[in-house]
């Protein structure tokens, strides 16, 4: 279990990291879940102790990371899987790991063996593909056996079979008890892998929900409406729905009553239909919904 | 212990140390051996053969040891290392151990290896080892890496770049202290407190028994030759003492 409380990371006026609180809980994939710049990677540095928080509190089963006298038995994680010297071979990498915490050299081989590195273990990790270096990352995770995981973003760069390999695998540690962290900016990657999700902006928790929870919250039905006389029916919607404007053509996106319903008010009050299309929403434009405000480079 | 052999793993798992040590060897052993092919049979003194270990190699093994802690920055191994060892002193203090005792192994290596060619080019010669001052002044190479290693992985730690590392190092061994004493009057006043400066003090052979040895002139020290080895000791662990603090403090 991982939890977090009022933490914080500051640098000079910038605040990567907000007065952020969550748990994360053993058993489950818990997602980490932001856009780009939101304080993921910070956050994940502070749980391991490479960043010192400016304040606030984060411990792994009621301990600092900088506690445990040999922490790769307790926590492994993949912060980067670049973080390997370029000239050294992936078996060097992770016996230099195993020696450092008294994990048995067999256990090279075996992480070896489960990541599919085993061919080219001899091999310098600085030729390895950006898919080799992620499991050359994941090997050096699961060294120590730890009950606890942390994954930065692990399926970037990957093709679409390593992508649905890891997920298995994070699926699969969870299954065995274990506490599996994960972060990413695509939600449409989480709903797939999490079963918990916090999500954060700018820094700041936004929500901390189930993965089911948020989707349904996220992508609720609404209707697109257009009318020469949308002022009137706007105010005569207000009363039952949640109304917003579609930013490019005017058109009001009514959360809250069916289609069909719209259309019988609009005929009631005799007002002239120029569209009346029900949406779907989708997941990932909830979460740039959700997330807009808190998005730090926009695109304009 | 345990530490310690993860340095070691760590070190020799990757080419730079022995390139270096190589490098160091060559340079150190090859101007020893031309500046012999070069001399007269039997002009030879032993202050003369450890002109390439004590100036050129010593460079050298300060650009290795720098190496050893910069290269962990520059491809972050050294976050890796602080995830597997959070106590960030001991973790630094054992690789700081590992490169020291190679750094003193190499120069006791090159030292001898220097003396030996030029007794193998120079028969004639007299180059055996009879004083205390004699050993000091080829034996005493050993220490001399070994201290100037420990004040280059401060430096690295510090800088943590190798670019900047390596040219404070070099700077600093090559230049800055024989620049010092052109200053008028105090120039040589501050060289006696320079720490480079004791570390060929400590080398240094007894005045007038050989006149090839010329590189500690006109500076007046304060401190007996072992003083002068252990206030450049003194020097090179307050600096690791100080980097050590910093990297505890700074986010890895």
């Amino acid at each position: 279990m991982i939890e977090a409380v009022r933490l914080r990371k500051h640098y000079g006026r910038t605040k990567a990291v907000d007065d952020l609180s969550f748990t994360v809980r053993p058993g489950r994939v818990t997602g980490f879940l932001g856009p780009n710049g939101a304080g993921k990677s910070t956050t994940m540095r502070m749980i391991l102790g490479l960043d010192t928080p400016t304040g606030g509190d984060v411990k792994i089963d009621g301990k600092h990371y900088t506690e445990f006298k040999e922490p790769l038995r307790k926590v492994g994680a993949l912060l980067d899987a670049k973080w390997v010297h370029p000239n050294r071979s992936a078996r060097a990498h992770l016996k230099w790991l195993a020696v450092s915490n008294k994990i048995p050299a067999s256990r090279v081989a075996e992480v070896l063996e489960i990541v599919g590195l085993s061919e080219v273990a001899h091999k310098n990790a600085g030729g390895f593909s950006l898919g080799m270096s992620q499991r050359l990352g994941i090997a050096g995770a699961l060294l120590g056996d730890p009950e606890v995981l942390l994954f930065d973003e692990p399926v970037n760069g990957l093709d679409p079979e390593g992508i649905v390999w890891i997920r298995q695998f994070m699926h699969r540690l969870a299954g065995e008890g274990r506490t599996v962290f994960v972060s990413s900016h695509l939600l449409s990657e989480m709903a797939q892998t999490a079963q918990d999700l916090i999500v954060i902006g700018k820094g700041q928790l936004i929500s901390q929900t189930t993965t089911e929870q948020f989707i349904s919250d996220a992508t609720k039905d609404h209707v697109r409406v257009r009318s020469p006389h949308a002022v009137k029916l706007r105010e005569i919607l207000a009363a039952d729905a949640t109304i917003t404007e579609d930013a490019v053509d005017g058109a009001l996106v009514v959360h809250g009553i069916p289609a069909e319903q719209i259309g019988e008010i609009a005929a009631e009050h005799q007002i002239v239909l120029h569209e009346l299309s029900p949406q779907r929403g989708s997941l990932e434009e909830a979460f740039m919904q959700l997330t807009k405000e808190s998005v730090e480079y926009h695109a304009h | 212990m345990t530490l310690l052999a993860v340095e070691r793993i760590k070190l020799f798992s990757t080419r730079s140390p022995y390139w270096c040590s190589a490098l160091a060897l060559v340079l150190g052993v090859g101007l020893t051996a031309i500046i012999a092919a070069s001399t007269d049979d039997g002009q030879l003194s032993i202050g003369v053969t450890q002109f390439g270990s004590s100036q050129l190699a010593l460079s050298v093994v300060l650009v290795m040891a720098a190496l050893a802690v910069t290269t962990e920055y520059r491809f972050s191994t050294i976050r890796a290392t602080f995830l597997a060892v959070p106590n960030r002193t001991s973790a630094l203090v054992a690789k700081t151990v590992v490169v020291a005792f190679i750094a003193g192994v190499l120069g006791e290596i090159i030292a001898f290896g220097s003396w030996g060619v030029a007794k193998l080019l120079s028969p004639a010669s007299d180059l055996a080892i009879n004083t205390g001052g004699e050993w000091r002044h080829v034996a005493g190479i050993g220490l001399l890496y070994g201290i100037g290693a420990v004040l280059a992985i401060a430096v690295g730690i510090l800088v943590r770049q190798t670019a900047g590392a390596v040219a404070i190092l070099l700077v600093w061994n090559m230049l800055l202290e024989g620049l010092i004493g052109i200053i008028p009057k105090v120039g040589t006043k501050i060289q006696a407190w320079l720490p480079f400066q004791n570390a060929n003090n400590f080398l240094a052979l007894p005045a007038g028994s050989d006149p090839g040895e010329g590189m500690a002139a006109g500076i007046d020290f304060k401190l007996s030759q072992w003083g002068s080895l252990a206030y450049f000791a003194g020097i090179a662990v307050a600096l690791l003492v100080v980097a050590l603090i910093v990297a505890k403090r700074r986010d890895a």
